[in-house]
């Protein structure tokens, strides 16, 4: 696919949660949570994967750090002596030795760490884990992380209460990064932050992955973080992957009309922005039992007849750009971002500017 | 310029706490016109809703309101004050539901799990009939019910006959919140009190929601205060704007002077740390330095000062400042603008 090799490709993912009711549990049916999706991850680049709650996005990154067994198909990861491993089918035993190379971030800056342990002993546990039995060798590594993440090192023996939530999560970066894994996956790391906050873990995440070459799977309902970080975007719909292509090209034209409409949902801090007009119709379909044909026809803009009833394949529209549409080649979608620039290099001042975008 | 519907002056709620003293809301004031959206936007701690709940008098012990007013005026009688009233009290018990009504932040916790959504609206009509018909005979069961059906529909519910009678477990994040909104516009509020109504659901339902708020505040002329972290929600919704900091405001005007012509550092450095769509993939975003003190540890004078890279030495670490005008409609408590008052002793 290109000059970087593939660090991980999931191949027709699959994950089934049963559906059981009654006295003796018995199993009525299932929740297609993930349904059949299929990426890879390049070596040192970011893959964003977006889309709203239950669309399989959480689901899809616990599959790969083997927090659960999927239900089907491959995740080949290729470790760090080079071979090429199935992830699916090991068992707990086999995971083991890969287990330092692919570490998490976790959403809640609270939760993830545990609060009777000093900062020195959650960072350094994955440490002493994996056989770092020394504790002045693990001080050391601990305080180096400590620094790398922009926090002191001396405050290493408080307790996780101590801090905020910005440096908490700098804190469970610093541990996910302690084994120096090849892969991070970081599900909506900097969601429970506040904004001042969340633009300065964000900027660490960008500057650690420049600095030690990380590879990161971020997970986001966020398309504005998203796009910030991300050089690659995967889009997901009810289990499904619909949409996979460069930030930059699926910002500036996506080709699938939820990711056009996920991307206009978002309110846009100004009040000359449009607004209100194009709010998407109906609810996310329930992955029970989802509708037939393409999953997203019954809140469609630009459902057709054809979409009511076959099941669009993923298919690619353009060099890199995949997508999960029958009209993907004729819809001209509205990107967002090609109006004159905002955002981060400043607000508009002069009124005058402001007219001109009326 | 017509009088407020509420006006709020010089709010201070402080928290007796064993740990110590929690200045939460110190010293806040706004005003929210009749028929306006007036946005309150500001980080965790920043006292946004605590301020809500002193309007509506449900701030929990150790909270106090120690201070301010809270004038909220009905049809042509004087204001009254809000804040002097008991949280028992019959006067403020007819207005808290009836003239003013909240949207909380999440649905599934405001309504009870063991009666259906429609019992819990039809009970809130019964016990504020008096708002729908000031003198007659008493709002029958069947007269409720209808109405809230009616309500139903109003907010987007399909199949409104049927979900009255569901329970609130049994419908999607958007839906709940839709009966939530039918709930707080039952009784005909002259005042909405949103609390970040959105942020427990997806951006898509956002949209929605938004819609339909701006929608029903057109068609009805209530006036909202609009409580939120997103900027991008606020620049949507609210008409004037108040940019709230650890108790204080920072600065308020409208959302034009506040998005377009920012004048306090703090919402400035704000505006520039959101994350947009509209710039190119994997940019560094400018930062605020240092992060949101502990409410116990509060800095002593301007309380942005010791994250504010436009401080001056010697004057905003010793005194806070008062907010003053410095556009049309537009106020900000910051030295910068107000040398004059930084020379003072």
């Amino acid at each position: 696919m290109s000059a970087t090799a593939s660090l991980l490709e999931v191949r027709h993912l699959k994950k089934l949660f049963p559906i059981r009711r009654g006295w003796n549990r018995r199993i009525i049916g299932a929740v297609s949570a993930v349904d059949d999706v299929s990426f890879t991850i390049r070596e040192g680049e970011t893959l964003g994967l977006v889309g709203e709650s239950g669309c399989g996005k959480t689901t899809t990154a616990r599959c790969i750090l083997r927090a659960i067994p999927p239900t089907g198909g491959e995740i080949l990861f290729r470790a760090a002596d080079g071979r090429v491993v199935d992830l699916a089918p090991l068992s707990r035993a086999e995971l083991r030795p890969l287990r330092p190379q692919i570490q998490m971030v976790f959403q809640d800056p609270f939760g993830s760490l545990n609060p009777r342990m000093t900062i020195f002993d959650n960072v350094g546990e994955p440490l002493l884990v994996n056989g770092l039995r020394d504790r002045r060798a693990r001080l050391e590594r601990v305080a180096g992380l400590l620094e790398l993440t922009g926090l002191r090192p001396e405050h290493m023996h408080r307790f996780p209460h101590a801090f905020s939530g910005g440096q908490r999560q700098r804190i469970g970066i610093a541990r996910a990064l302690a084994t120096e894994p090849r892969l991070v996956v970081a599900d909506e790391p900097v969601s429970a932050l506040d904004v001042s906050v969340q633009a300065q873990v964000l900027n660490l995440l960008l500057e650690l992955q420049k600095r030690l070459h990380l590879t990161l799977l971020f997970v986001a309902h966020d398309l504005a973080v998203v796009k910030h970080i991300s050089d690659r975007v995967a889009v997901m719909y009810v289990g499904q992957l619909v949409e996979l292509a460069t930030a930059e090209a699926i910002f500036r034209r996506p080709r699938h009309p939820y990711t056009a409409a996920l991307m206009r949902a978002v309110p846009v801090p100004d009040p000359h922005a449009p607004s209100g007009d194009v709010a998407l119709a109906g609810e996310v379909a329930n992955p029970a039992s989802p509708p037939a044909g393409c999953y997203f026809h019954p809140r469609c803009p630009h459902v057709v007849e054809r979409c009511r009833s076959e099941r669009p394949e993923l298919r690619e529209v353009a060099a890199g750009h995949v997508v999960r549409c029958h009209r993907a080649e004729e819809l001209a979608l509205a990107g967002v971002g090609a109006e004159p620039a905002r955002g981060a290099q400043g607000v508009v001042e002069s009124p005058d500017h402001r007219r001109e975008n009326v | 310029m017509t009088a407020p519907v509420l006006r709020v002056t010089d709010l201070r709620v402080h928290f007796f706490l064993d740990e110590g003293l929690v200045r939460a809301v110190d010293g806040v004031s706004f005003d929210v016109p009749p028929g306006q959206v007036v946005g309150i936007v500001g980080e965790s701690g920043c006292g946004k809703s605590v301020t809500m709940k002193a309007i509506l008098q449900i701030v929990e012990p150790p909270g106090r309101i120690v201070g301010g007013q809270i004038l909220f005026r009905k049809d042509s009688a004087p204001p009254v004050d809000l804040a002097r009233l008991s949280p028992k009290s019959a006067e403020l018990r007819a207005i808290r539901g009836a003239e003013i009504a909240l949207i909380p932040q999440e649905p599934m916790a405001a309504f009870s799990p063991i009666h259906s959504v429609g019992e819990q609206i039809i009970e809130a009509l019964q016990l504020h009939e008096r708002q729908w018909r000031p003198s007659g005979p008493r709002l029958s069961r069947t007269e409720a019910r209808s109405l809230t059906v009616d309500l139903f529909r109003s907010v987007g519910i399909s199949m409104p006959e049927e979900r009255v009678d569901a329970y609130s477990w049994q419908l999607s994040g958007g839906l709940r919140q839709r009966a939530m909104i039918a709930m707080a516009l039952s009784c005909r509020p002259r005042l909405l009190i949103a609390d970040e109504p959105t942020t427990a659901v997806d951006v898509t339902t956002q949209a929605q929601i938004l819609n339909l708020l701006r929608e029903l505040q057109r068609r009805h002329g209530t006036a909202i205060v609009f409580i939120t972290h997103d900027l991008g929600v606020i620049a949507q919704m609210a008409r004037y704007v108040v940019v709230m900091y650890l108790g204080r405001v920072m600065e308020q005007g409208s959302v034009e002077e506040i998005f377009h012509a920012p004048k306090h550092p703090y919402t400035r450095a704000l505006l520039k740390s959101i994350p947009s769509v509209n710039v190119a993939p994997r940019t560094l975003l400018p930062t605020i330095a240092g992060s949101i003190p502990h409410p116990l540890g509060r800095p002593r004078g301007c309380p942005f000062h010791p994250r504010c890279p436009d401080a001056i030495p010697g004057v905003c670490a010793e005194r806070a400042p008062a907010l003053r005008p410095v556009g049309a409609t537009q106020l900000a408590s910051c030295f910068l603008y107000h040398r004059d008052e930084a020379a003072e002793p």
